[in-house]
């Protein structure tokens, strides 16, 4: 009887995780193995051609290659300029907004709706201050598209900008969780507006910024409407980052650097995750 | 009454801030709003930039972003693939997570570590070989149809663990109580699925419902991939056909951007409280 009911219990349960799993399967897995794949055969430029074993020796090639650290290095500026930029402006955002004022709800949502913005509106939306044809700001030189010092930084600044409703809501999120009582105690304690923020209130929503942090990191990792709208990769090729000279390669005979780049774009993703994890868990307080 | 003046005084500076900081996240939006309402060649040659829209102003841009633009047709398309995307989603995750709540079957660890590890496994990272897949089986293809389109945009995203641990997690907040109680009412697992675990977890699914929504309508590199005409285009691909080169339509474009922003901002002002708890989940407890 019981034995039964196990069974019964198993094909329910696999039956209801069968499309997932499908999807998984075909979507994740399968591509993951033919990244391997491409990426130790390079492909024929004749069509069914055939392929060529160029093993393990090629792909370091790849990833060694000026190619893909040029790459990882712009994709690394990008982060530079977006992520301490996200989440400093959320806190601040965030700390104006949280406080009992009458229509404080109006503030509040006016900051949380960059949210309704695709990266590919915001880029558009930034043509407006940057383009060097048309942009409000394009005589300012460190947003100059023109430079190949400053047009990341300008392809950056939309990204800041198209983040701040999601960093605003996950920090004013946080911050309403501390309790109040312990704002008043620091206060009473003689604590100034500075130190409370530093000493009671960063530690206890730090968890929250470790999240944003993360967030942040994977977003930059995918920039790529960003990139194409705004530079197209110029000048000089100073903003194709790493996903965007990815793009670039999918024909047959590219893919072999395409596979390996992209197995190198997994390999840092994964890396950072790894590292910022246990960079962060050890100043991360993590409450009970 | 003597501590009143100073408390309002610090409003009244409240106040000011939060304004100038407004003013600060909404400018953009409104030299979008003064480019799309300009007429395409005053902005091109204009000398020095201006905040304000360039005369002659034209008032006809959001239509025209339709009837010259051709922007019904994309967001039909974006339309239809975010509500295949969402409901998929939506059903598929609320299945897997009903297994790992409350179901004991073998190899339940490893399939739960198997789904969770496509979290490091984003389209991006696989972009270059699932289109060679779907290149492969015909759906991506210079000639690809209708129906070809709307698969090579959707059959990747029918299924995605974030959802599948976010409402098991709704799912295991349910009290045994009401289990045992569902179990002696003689409800079958799928009874107790359909009756009792989804209505009591309906603001997760809500939540997750309206986040679905926004990344499926907001994505960009993968159709931009995937879809090789542009017949299929959904509105985010629409934005690029707007270029410099054409005085003429250059308004039209920022018009458009803002016009492919409205369903979101709808949402987001309609759905608030849901939205911002899904986006929350994970950050706060």
């Amino acid at each position: 009887m019981g034995k039964r009911r196990n069974v019964r219990q198993w094909a329910l349960a696999y039956a209801l995780l069968l499309p997932s799993l499908v999807v998984f399967a075909v979507f994740a897995y399968l591509p993951l193995y033919r990244l391997v794949h491409f990426s130790l055969y390079q492909q024929s430029s004749r069509l069914g051609g055939g392929e060529r074993y160029v093993g393990f020796g090629a792909v370091w090639d790849v990833l060694s290659g000026e190619r893909f650290l040029q790459g990882t290095w712009i994709t690394i500026k990008f982060l530079i300029f977006t992520v301490p930029a996200g989440i400093a402006l959320g806190v601040l955002l965030a700390m104006a907004a949280h406080r009992r004022l009458k229509g404080i709800k109006i503030f509040q949502t006016i900051f949380s709706s960059t949210v309704a913005s695709s990266v590919a509106v915001s880029s558009v939306v930034f043509l407006t201050l940057v383009n060097e044809q048309i942009g409000l700001l394009r005589n300012v030189s460190w947003l100059s598209l023109k430079s190949p010092n400053s047009a990341l930084f300008a392809a950056a600044l939309s990204s800041v900008w198209q983040n701040l409703g999601l960093t605003f809501v996950i920090v004013l999120a946080a911050l309403q969780t501390v309790p109040e009582e312990l704002l008043e105690a620091a206060h009473l304690d003689g604590y100034g507006a500075v130190r409370r923020f530093f000493r009671v209130v960063v530690p206890l929503i730090s968890p929250a910024l470790f999240f944003l942090a993360i967030v942040l990191v994977v977003y930059g990792f995918q920039a790529y409407a960003q990139i194409e709208l705004i530079t197209g990769g110029g000048p000089l090729r100073s903003t194709e980052t790493l996903l965007y000279r990815i793009t670039k390669l999918q024909k047959n005979t590219d893919l072999q650097v395409g596979a390996s780049m992209s197995l190198g774009l997994f390999g840092l993703t994964f890396l950072v995750a790894l590292v910022q994890f246990r960079l962060l868990e050890r100043r991360v307080t993590y409450g009970n | 009454m003597a501590t009143d003046a100073p408390r309002r005084g610090a409003a009244i500076g409240w106040y000011v801030l939060l304004s100038a900081l407004s003013l600060i996240v909404l400018f953009p939006v409104w030299m979008t709003i003064a480019r799309a309402l300009s007429d395409g060649s005053a902005t091109l040659f204009a000398r020095t930039p201006s905040v304000l829209p360039y005369s002659p102003i034209q008032w006809d841009a959001f239509s025209r972003a339709f009837t010259e633009g051709g922007l019904g047709r994309p967001l039909l398309v974006s339309g239809l693939v975010t509500l295949i995307i969402v409901a998929a989603q939506t059903a598929t995750a609320v299945g897997a997570a009903y297994a790992f709540a409350f179901l004991e079957f073998p190899f339940k660890r490893i399939v739960m570590v198997l789904c969770a590890a496509t979290l490091l496994l984003p389209i991006e990272v696989t972009l270059i070989a699932n289109i060679q897949t779907l290149q492969e089986v015909g759906l991506v293809s210079p000639s690809q149809g209708f129906g070809e389109a709307i698969g090579a945009l959707t059959l990747p995203f029918l299924a995605q663990a974030f959802g599948i641990f976010l409402i098991r997690q709704g799912f295991l907040g349910i009290p045994k109580d009401l289990r045992d109680a569902a179990q002696l009412d003689g409800y079958s697992d799928l009874g107790f699925l359909r009756r009792v675990a989804v209505p009591v977890t309906r603001p997760v699914i809500g939540s997750f419902v309206l986040i679905a929504f926004l990344s499926a309508y907001n994505q960009y590199v993968w159709p931009r991939f995937s879809v090789k005409t542009n017949r299929w285009d959904t509105v985010q691909l629409a934005l690029r056909r707007f270029g410099l080169d054409n005085p003429d339509q250059l308004n039209l474009g920022f018009a458009a951007a803002i016009i492919a922003a409205l369903p979101v901002l709808v949402l987001l002002l309609v759905f608030q409280k849901q939205l911002i708890r899904g986006l929350t989940a994970g950050a706060v407890k």
